[in-house]
């Protein structure tokens, strides 16, 4: 098998990265930018990049996902992308007539040393940008960070470009965080259900979930539009969910729109929705309506009905850091022992701390990694398992080659359906997640369970 | 629907019996900046034919996102050791990019060929390698030197080119893997098969034909690949090279150095894979039984599929396809393929065909056929809607485009998880169309209490 090639005594690895658990900024980039209304993600770097991002995205979504290239030469790489951006934004405007080019770099692009804005003040100056379209950019250099920076970078280059201060509305504006079209919906449902008027961006439910309508439709429905990120710099305060993924979007509207900014953990699990839900109350001033105070206790519910068989479960996790922090959360509420944790994310120093905080009930049995790699993580499993494993789809070999039990959660999920529709975060989501772990825990016990100790009721 | 406007640049690149009236194709292009084309880099192509090779170690020089993309992403299928399925990158950071890689590099390489003891090393230059100006074949040298087993830089730097560059790049460090193993116990019926990349076991069922008819496989190049035997792989006599662009480079190369003649062959279809068979029986006529035996194999084999393939053809007859695929030499197969079983092709086109290519599709294709090169899905869908078809064929990225469409799908590229060649692939492929064609599925559109 794929993973046998694992071997299990761990040497320190300095220039090498093996089955890595990040990929680069700019597919991040896309993903953001998928979630503005009417916009094309541009890449601006060879055919390749671009071509990746979209067959990555495509097989996460099982969706259509477009973008457009500058589709570098060798000419371009020696004497600067300008000519072929120049002609991509005149004949994208042309041929798609998108609302909006969101342009990203690329590792050659940065490298090379274009200069985004000073391209699209020509293209401007030239005429070749229509009345009432946009082109906005985010420098997302391959080299630095991962795919979740370059969500990050993207996000916050919607508040730079777009966020115009002004008479203090009563909206509340809502960052969701590297998160599937579900969990964005989820989060604006949350925000509804308490009577909160709310701006998400990005936004892409209803972009990367849509129907089957026979037809297709290169700009399809979902999206915020570039009037609400303009109301934006108008709302009463921002939520950014997620440290890595959001704090930026929301600090960078804090200063250009003084729009008070609060950084919360993704709300995954309980605690974390209860924080969300808390803070959101406060920024708008209202009150937690019957209907969410009924799913919240709904999901304590199930959890009591089935906690003595949470107990204890030693769980190995790969993931984004925002996700990790926040499942860790959700593990050690359902008495969990959340033990392994690696991110390839290189999320710093602080990072690492807050989750060795939360996680210092562990332990000598904890083991972090920021950055790490999968081929790490499963030394560790080789060197002692765990009960169950969460992470994404390329986790499967190690479930397999050392049969752990498997949640899929994370990016890419490539070979399971559901991400798209249901929700991981808020009261919901979380009941999901347990249900899915429950799942995959009981299922397990059974299979391994003797005729004798088979029970017909858990 | 409203016509969708064509780029103008583009116009030479699509052919519409409404629309212009002589045939003649420009291709064999880049992508116009700003196009949505369905068409990937350099890169992706050198990755694609190496990959299979599956005890080398395949290194990916460059930032992490080249090696993570490529991860285990082809069922390109090995029968023993699945090195090629790990994902090795030297993940390169800010630092390197300014200070420079072939330190990381170098260091990575020892570790890694302590680690598994591979037969060779692939390295891949991606776009920064290009820029930055590491010296990858230097970094190979020396690590071939010290660590004793071939460690081929791979040029294949996204830029410089399209994926058939990266054919080629790839082609470039097989050839010098070529003439450097022991070829004394091959016999002189013997070939190569270029171009096969075992996605779900094709290359597993075609060397087994050849083996029937009395023809030694000497090296499948590169599906279910071993160093060991691209080594000897100037030791056959013949080379069969499948798919349009991706090995005739290589084939070119062995027949300047060794001599070695090459044919083209296709695989897909009952006609294409019988074709091949006899193109390669016809090859060496000085062995006695050979053309019998081939016959046998081929009555035997078609016998044992066409009833099925009958039956199929009942429910399938006058539905329409639309294919759109990387070579134009898939499409060919696949315009004869869907013929026998009742279809018509209303769009062919691809990523990667050159001028007689087109000139070829269009002969073999009807009158009113819509012929696309580097098509963006805008056109796609147009043409799909415009020719009313049932199913499409394409990869990846065609495949949520059709399904929004409302129509069936048959990925005929690596996302295949059935063997498509030979003559029981087509009778998988016929099942395959089939169910997608016949799916409750379409019909579910509206609501029907």
């Amino acid at each position: 098998m794929l993973l046998r090639h694992t071997n299990a005594e761990i040497k320190e690895r300095k220039a090498l990265t093996v089955n890595p658990a990040k990929t680069c900024q700019p597919i991040g980039a896309m993903y953001a930018a998928l979630g503005v209304h009417g916009c094309l993600p541009h890449s601006h770097g060879s055919q390749g990049c671009y071509a990746y991002h979209r067959s990555t995205l495509t097989r996460h979504y099982k969706e259509p996902v477009m973008a457009a290239t500058s589709a570098f030469t060798e000419g371009a790489s020696v004497f600067g992308g300008q000519a072929n951006l120049l002609q991509a934004i005149d004949n994208i405007f042309t041929v798609y007539e998108p609302e909006v080019i969101a342009v990203h770099t690329t590792c050659l692009s940065e490298t090379i040393g274009d200069d985004i804005p000073q391209i699209v003040n020509k293209a401007k100056a030239d005429g070749k940008i229509p009345e009432g379209k946009y082109v906005f950019h985010a420098n997302t250099p391959s080299y630095i960070g991962s795919h979740v920076t370059g969500f990050a970078n993207m996000t916050k280059a919607m508040v730079d470009y777009f966020a115009e201060s002004g008479p203090r509305s009563r909206t509340v504006n809502l960052i969701p965080g590297f998160v599937e079209p579900a969990d964005m919906a989820e989060i604006r449902r949350l925000a509804t259900g308490m009577g909160v008027a709310s701006i998400l961006f990005p936004d892409t439910a209803r972009v990367l979930n849509g129907p089957l309508t026979g037809k297709y439709r290169m700009f399809p429905e979902g999206g915020v539009t570039i009037d609400q990120l303009r109301q934006s710099g108008t709302s009463i305060g921002t939520i950014a969910l997620g440290v890595m993924a959001s704090a930026p979007a929301g600090l960078a509207m804090d200063s250009k729109c003084k729009v008070p900014c609060k950084v919360l953990n993704l709300p995954i699990g309980l605690h974390d929705t209860d924080l969300f839900v808390d803070t959101l109350r406060r920024m708008a001033g209202v009150n937690v309506p019957e209907t969410i105070d009924l799913e919240r206790g709904q999901l304590v519910d199930a959890i009591s009905d089935w906690h003595p068989y949470l107990h204890g479960k030693r769980v190995g996790l790969v993931g984004d850091p925002d996700q990790l922090l926040a499942l860790s959360r959700f593990l050690i509420a359902l008495d969990m022992r959340p033990v392994y944790l690696v991110t390839g994310s290189p999320a710093g120093k602080k990072f690492e701390e807050s989750l060795r905080d939360t996680l210092s009930d562990m332990g000598d049995d904890l083991r972090i990694a920021v950055p790490g790699d999968m081929y790490l993580f499963h030394q560790w499993i080789k060197d002692r398992p765990v009960d169950l494993l969460m992470g994404n789809t390329y986790m499967k070999y190690i479930a397999r080659d050392d049969d752990i039990p498997f949640v899929r959660c994370g990016f890419p999920i490539l070979d399971r359906m559901g991400h798209s529709y249901f929700p991981t975060v808020g009261y919901r989501g979380a009941l999901r997640l347990l249900e899915k772990m429950l799942d995959a825990l009981l299922d397990r016990k059974e299979r391994d369970s003797s005729d004798i100790e088979f029970e017909l009721v858990l | 629907m409203r016509t969708i406007p064509l780029l103008r640049e583009r116009e030479k690149q699509i052919f519409d019996k409404a629309g212009n009236g002589t045939f003649e194709m420009a291709c064999d292009r880049h992508s116009l900046a700003g196009s949505v084309s369905q068409r990937a880099c350099v890169f992706c192509g050198s990755r694609v034919v190496l990959y299979p090779i599956a005890d080398a170690l395949h290194l990916v020089h460059g930032p992490i996102g080249c090696a993570a993309y490529t991860w285990d992403i082809r069922g390109a299928l090995s029968s023993g050791p699945q090195l090629h399925r790990m994902s090795f990158s030297t993940d390169l950071g800010e630092r390197e990019v300014i200070f420079g890689g072939e330190p990381r590099l170098y260091k990575a390489l020892c570790e890694l060929i302590a680690t598994y003891r591979p037969k060779a090393a692939f390295v891949y230059s991606t776009c920064i390698v290009g820029i930055i100006g590491d010296d990858v074949a230097a970094v190979c040298r020396r690590v071939a030197r010290e660590q004793g087993i071939p460690v081929l830089p791979v040029h294949s730097e996204g830029f410089k080119g399209t994926k058939k560059d990266g054919y080629k790049a790839a082609c470039d460090a097989l050839f010098s893997l070529v003439g450097t193993g022991d070829i004394t116990d091959i016999a002189a019926v013997s070939i190569n098969i270029l171009g096969e990349f075992n996605i779900g076991g094709e290359a597993w069922m075609i060397r087994q034909y050849y083996e029937r008819m009395g023809v030694q496989v000497v090296s499948v190049l590169t599906g279910d690949g071993r160093v060991d035997d691209v080594r000897r792989a100037h030791g056959a006599t013949l080379n069969v090279v499948q798919c349009s662009g991706a090995m005739t480079f290589l084939a070119e190369q062995m027949k300047e150095r060794y001599g070695i003649p090459y044919i083209r062959a296709s695989y897909f279809g009952i006609e294409d894979t019988a074709q091949a068979l006899y193109d390669v029986a016809a090859h060496f006529p000085d062995d006695p039984g050979i053309r019998e035996r081939t016959e046998t194999l081929v009555r035997d084999e078609v016998a044992a599929v066409m009833p099925e393939l009958r039956h199929i053809r009942g429910d399938l007859e006058g539905k329409r396809a639309a294919v759109y695929v990387g070579g134009a030499f898939k499409v060919f197969s696949l315009i004869k393929a869907l013929r026998l079983i009742g279809m018509r092709v209303v769009l062919a086109g691809s990523q990667t065909g050159n001028a007689d290519d087109y000139a070829h599709m269009r002969a073999l294709c009807d009158p009113d056929t819509v012929i696309l090169d580097d098509a963006n899905p805008l056109e796609l869908s147009r043409f799909v809607i415009e020719k009313q078809a049932d199913l499409f064929i394409g990869g990846v990225k065609e495949r949520p485009i059709a399904y929004k469409l409302g129509l069936g799908f048959c990925d005929h590229n690596h996302e295949r998880k059935t063997p498509l060649a030979g003559f029981e692939g087509m009778l998988h492929f016929a099942k395959e169309v089939h169910l997608t064609v016949t799916s409750p599925v379409w019909a579910l559109l509206r609501r029907t209490p």
